[in-house]
């Protein structure tokens, strides 16, 4: 449910680091509280993104929510498939329903980030 | 044995489907005068395209309308007990009263000594609507509760700005409903949110600790939505007015407390009715229905005009007042609705009004005590109009969902409550029986919720596949979004 | 009359189960200090002969369209409606029906706003439109602040020669939420195409215009649609529906959104409400538009059906980042419209236009012929028409009106520079001979 390769903020983001670049996502626990997603509000390549601000929105039929950036950065890819196929966020959030690409400008953010047991404690007191 | 027929669905063929290129219902007028050159009137702007419209014979468009509306279920049809919503009957008078050719045939520009009876209706609902509110100015332009909303902020802010006082905040309660705070932003103003209690009242602590003089006003509904009137009313409308913020009253759930407190004497110093609640107008599928807005003397000068009012030789007329935040809409209101609001006060009176908040509470707390046996009741007390129950008992043992039950309703021929609603309860039903059903409507409601919830435990799934019984089945709303069909195109057929 | 079904004994029994020694004790849980101790001062408890009697008096004390013959539009029409359209609104599966959350028991009136919806959008050469917002002038002020969004400006031109209470409801909406709106002046009964194009600018969200215009003139909206384009601005325009079988779409000519006050198909004028505000714009805004939208689905077993959607747009979702504060939609008056169109079908309803310009065109020869009016301009129009009246207007409205006419609508009403002149509306309704009649008196004052 919770690759260790993976970084997790409070927001329910993750982070998959590949050099200085960041993939971001959201968790397995976050697209089962929302339920269904069916759309995806995703910024251009060569946004940037500040950590701990909003970058996009996710809805499911009866809710929205905001996705927070856990690094800072500039969007150099962004999931287009995400907008013909709202639901890869379900069926393979840490896969084929990733976000955005980033690169990030301070690797050090990384560090304020949660590794998969913490994140599996913060959520088991969430609920 | 043989097979049922099938009988022709009732909906899903759009009305673009049936009928012939040649068929109509009504034939165009005939001219007794020249053709014009319509091309030419129009400075050349005539139509290229001929539009999509249905070409159906009269009989087919009766038969269409009345399978519409046997995939419909209004209050003529069934228990509605939809909480908040206040789904009272509404009388046959109304209808017949608005359909008068003497109200529904005039012109919102004809002389005022050709429609002085119109106007005085205006005055007279006016009236008595300030004596319910204890508030003595009303506006009737308001089209909706929404409206109205905004109507209020907007005088409120005009108030504020008028001495000189530039403020930036409204407080709301996090149980509030949704049109609050897209009111407030509306209004250009910023949303603060306050958490409620347990028992959905405004926490005192917290409030106080986000008062200050950027504070225009706080927006509350009382009873609140869990149907508590809060003990601590005066004290949060005097900690209000203490920075110079006002006290907005929702009058979503006006229907409980008629004759019994009036929201001026609460400390309010604006509120909005929704007509279509309290005083029986119907709710249309969706509306029209009308959000008159009562305020205190000191704000009536800025309330939108024209506002019917009774001249001194006792004539009727229009009137504009002075620092008017100017109109909220065309015309004069929703005068159609106006009209059955007035017809169902002059039905009741004073004291009929006062009836009616006395059987609502008491039909309320009658369903609250007879159903908290087989749901949870998160606060046990006397409540007003409507109570919230709980389905979280239901969810943990057997799996199934307060949308389960709801849908489950639909089987037996009732109206679900409003469900999930206020957030603050887990697996919310919020019931609101209202004072016009009878004793044995809510007993067989009773019984069908206790059966409900004994399904439940015997048998999870057939609560899981509601409703089985109804023109359609539960509808995926996922693809509604996803494949979005918003407008019928001929390539569909 | 009460309206409560409870009897005696059947209250007492209630009372035995909760408890409470009366229904008024259960009030004891509100504070003393703000019991209402008197009893209400608001007459009533008539019997319905009583009451019926009381309602007929004062609607006799009104005179209407079936007593007097009117020429009185600005906004509010005495067209014909079908016998079809009141035996459909006097359902009550359909009048008494809540908004259609429960889409399994509503689908009459989730079907009824989608094929509504598709009417619309037909009429208006639009993508989307929703099941409908308040009226035309709340239409008006909900595209503007949509445009806001889009655009991401807060300044809005809006052509002088649009409604003046639709401007008015405007410029209160704007100054609640700080936007700027710019008026520009009307040159010869239409908007002064330079004088708007100077006030367009890189900060404008949307221009907004009316074609018929208030004075009843058609407005040139491929210009319009060109200055608004060209500012990066998005071009609103309010159409009556009921030529817009006979008159150009105005998505054709470039709108981008598209409003409108309904009144005419369908509904009675009521004193001017309730109305019926069309909206409906380009498929990019959907998400960005305001009020409710039905789509088309299927339930569990493959069955069509019909839902509420896009709802995440909507005040019970997004709160106070929602597209509008609307939580209701004009549905009995969409039902209507939506009905008449059904019952006059796309033939009729360019019947109807035809024969309200025929019958405006004729009127206003007339009343020219009889040298008592003259034309202020030479604008082209539709359905309504000013005239320069030689005498004083109030005195000859209400001559007329002793006579049994509502001799148009005095625009002194609203602005004094338009003293002088009348504006006449002329419905399918009025026949050769009233006009004729009309023409008669007034050549005998």
């Amino acid at each position: 449910m919770y690759p260790k390769d993976l970084k997790y903020d409070r927001e329910h983001e993750w982070v998959k680091v590949e050099g200085d670049t960041a993939i971001l996502g959201i968790s397995h626990f976050a697209q089962d509280q929302l339920g269904e997603v069916v759309y995806v509000d995703l910024p251009s390549v060569g946004d940037s993104l500040s950590a701990g601000e909003s970058f996009g929105e996710i809805e499911s039929v009866k809710s929205v929510s905001e996705l927070f950036a856990p690094v800072t950065g500039e969007i150099i890819e962004v999931n287009d498939g995400l907008g013909d196929a709202p639901e890869t966020v379900n069926e393979d959030p840490y896969g084929e329903g990733w976000m955005v690409k980033v690169t990030m400008s301070d690797a050090s953010e990384l560090d304020a980030l949660m590794d998969a047991d913490s994140y599996e404690a913060f959520i088991a007191e969430e609920a | 044995m043989s097979e049922r027929p099938v009988r022709e669905a009732l909906t899903g063929r759009v009305i673009f489907e049936i009928g012939s290129p040649d068929a109509r219902c009504v034939e165009p007028p005939v001219l007794d005068v020249p053709m014009a050159d319509v091309s030419t009137a129009l400075g050349g702007q005539a139509r290229s395209s001929t539009p999509l419209l249905p070409q159906v014979a009269e009989v087919d468009l009766a038969r269409h309308y009345a399978h519409l509306a046997e995939a419909n279920f209004g209050v003529d049809n069934g228990f509605y007990p939809l909480g908040s919503c206040t789904m009272k009957y509404n009388p046959k008078i109304n209808e017949w009263a608005c359909r008068l050719p003497g109200f529904a045939g005039t012109h919102p520009y004809q002389p005022t000594e050709t429609v002085q009876g119109v106007i005085e209706l205006m005055v007279g609902l006016q009236d008595a609507l300030a004596e319910v509110a204890g508030l003595p100015a009303v506006t009737l332009q308001p089209a909706a509760g929404a409206h109205g909303e905004l109507t209020g902020l907007m005088c409120i802010r005009a108030y504020h700005t008028a001495n000189g006082d530039a403020r930036k905040r409204v407080i709301i309660p996090d149980s509030a409903h949704g049109t609050n705070p897209a009111t407030v932003a509306m209004c250009g103003y910023e949303v603060t949110t306050v958490p409620s209690d347990e028992s959905g009242g405004v926490d005192l602590d917290a409030l106080r600790s986000v008062l200050d003089t950027d504070v225009a006003a706080l927006m509350l509904t009382n009873p609140n939505t869990l149907g508590l009137f809060d003990e601590n009313i005066l004290a949060i409308t005097d900690a209000l007015h203490s920075v110079g913020a006002l006290a907005y009253y929702d009058g979503a759930n006006m229907n409980a407390v008629m004759g019994k407190a009036r929201p001026g004497d609460m400390g309010f110093d604006v509120m909005h009715y929704n007509l279509h609640k309290t005083f029986s107008t119907p709710h249309g599928g969706g509306g029209p229905g009308s959000g008159a807005v009562a305020v205190r003397d000191t704000l009536a000068a800025f309330l939108p005009g024209p506002i019917a009012v009774r001249a001194e030789d006792g004539s009727f007329e229009f009137h504009t007042p002075e620092q008017s935040i100017g109109r909220v809409r065309s015309f004069h209101g929703n005068v159609g609705v106006l009209v059955r609001a007035y017809a169902y006060i002059r039905a009741l009176g004073g004291a009929g009004l006062e009836e009616a908040s006395e059987q609502a509470v008491l039909s309320a707390n009658y369903m609250q005590e007879k159903l908290k046996v087989a749901y949870d009741l998160p606060q046990d007390r006397t409540c007003m109009h409507e109570f919230v129950l709980s389905g979280k008992r239901l969810r943990k043992e057997y799996g199934v969902r307060t949308l389960d039950v709801a849908k489950r309703l639909l089987d037996y021929g009732y109206h679900p409550p409003t469900i999930y609603f206020p957030l603050i309860v887990e697996e919310a039903m919020m019931i609101e029986p209202t004072e016009t059903e009878g004793k044995a409507t809510l007993d067989r409601f009773i019984e069908v919720m206790l059966r409900i919830a004994e399904e439940a435990k015997n048998d999870p799934d057939l609560l899981h596949g509601a409703p089985y019984d109804t023109p359609v089945r539960r509808l995926d709303e996922a693809g509604a979004v996803k494949n979005l069909d918003v407008v019928w195109s001929p390539e569909e057929v | 009359m009460r309206f409560i079904p409870v009897s005696c004994t059947e209250r007492d029994e209630m009372l035995e189960t909760v408890g409470a020694q009366s229904a008024d004790a259960l009030f004891d849980v509100i504070p003393g200090n703000v019991r209402f101790s008197d009893s209400l001062d608001i007459a009533g408890g008539m019997g319905e002969l009583e009451l019926s009697a009381h309602l007929e008096d004062l609607a006799g004390r009104n005179k209407h369209a079936g007593n007097l013959v009117s020429f009185l539009g600005g906004g509010c029409y005495d067209h014909y409606v079908p016998a079809m359209v009141d035996a459909v609104l006097s359902k009550p599966e359909f009048f008494t029906a809540y908004t259609p959350y429960q889409p399994e028991v509503s689908q009459g009136t989730l079907q009824a706003i989608y094929e509504f919806q598709t009417m619309v959008c037909s009429l208006t050469g639009m993508d989307v439109a929703n099941a409908s917002l308040y009226d035309g002038a709340t239409a008006m002020v909900e595209a503007a602040l949509m445009a806001a969004r889009v655009k991401k400006r807060r300044s809005f031109v809006v052509a002088g020669t649009v409604h003046p209470e639709w401007r008015e409801t405007l410029a209160t909406y704007s100054h609640a939420g700080s936007y700027e709106v710019v008026e520009t002046p009307a040159s010869d009964g239409t908007v002064d195409l330079s004088a708007l194009a100077a006030s367009v600018g890189d900060r404008t969200a949307a221009v907004l215009v009316s074609s018929p215009n208030f004075y009843g003139n058609i407005e040139d909206l491929a210009a319009l649609a060109r200055i608004a384009h060209d500012a990066g601005a998005l071009l609103v325009v309010s159409a009556n529906p009921i030529l817009l079988g006979v008159i150009e779409a105005p998505g054709a000519y470039g709108a981008d959104i598209v409003v409108g006050e309904g009144q005419p198909l369908g509904n009675v004028m009521s004193f001017g409400g309730p109305g019926l505000g069309l909206f409906a714009c380009r498929e990019e805004f959907l998400r960005a538009m305001p009020g409710r939208i039905v789509g088309r689905t299927n339930d569990v077993d493959g069955r069509p059906g019909f839902v509420l959607t896009m709802a995440t747009r909507e005040q019970h979702i997004r709160r106070q980042k929602a597209t509008s504060n609307i939580c209701s939609n004009h549905a009995l008056n969409a039902l209507a419209a939506g009905v008449y169109l059904a019952s006059v079908g796309a033939a009729g309803l360019a019947g109807v236009g035809a024969a309200c310009i025929s019958k405006a065109h004729f009127l206003q020869e007339s009343l020219l012929a009889t040298g008592k009016f003259t034309s202020p301009w030479d604008a082209p129009f539709g359905n309504e028409f000013a005239l320069r009246y030689e005498g004083d207007v109030a005195t000859l409205q209400s001559a007329m009106l002793e006579r049994g006419y509502l001799a148009g609508l005095d625009l002194a009403r609203f602005d004094a520079s338009d003293s002088g002149l009348v504006l006449f509306a002329v419905t399918e309704k009025r026949t050769r001979v009233q006009m004729e009649r009309f023409v008669q008196e007034v050549t005998s004052l």
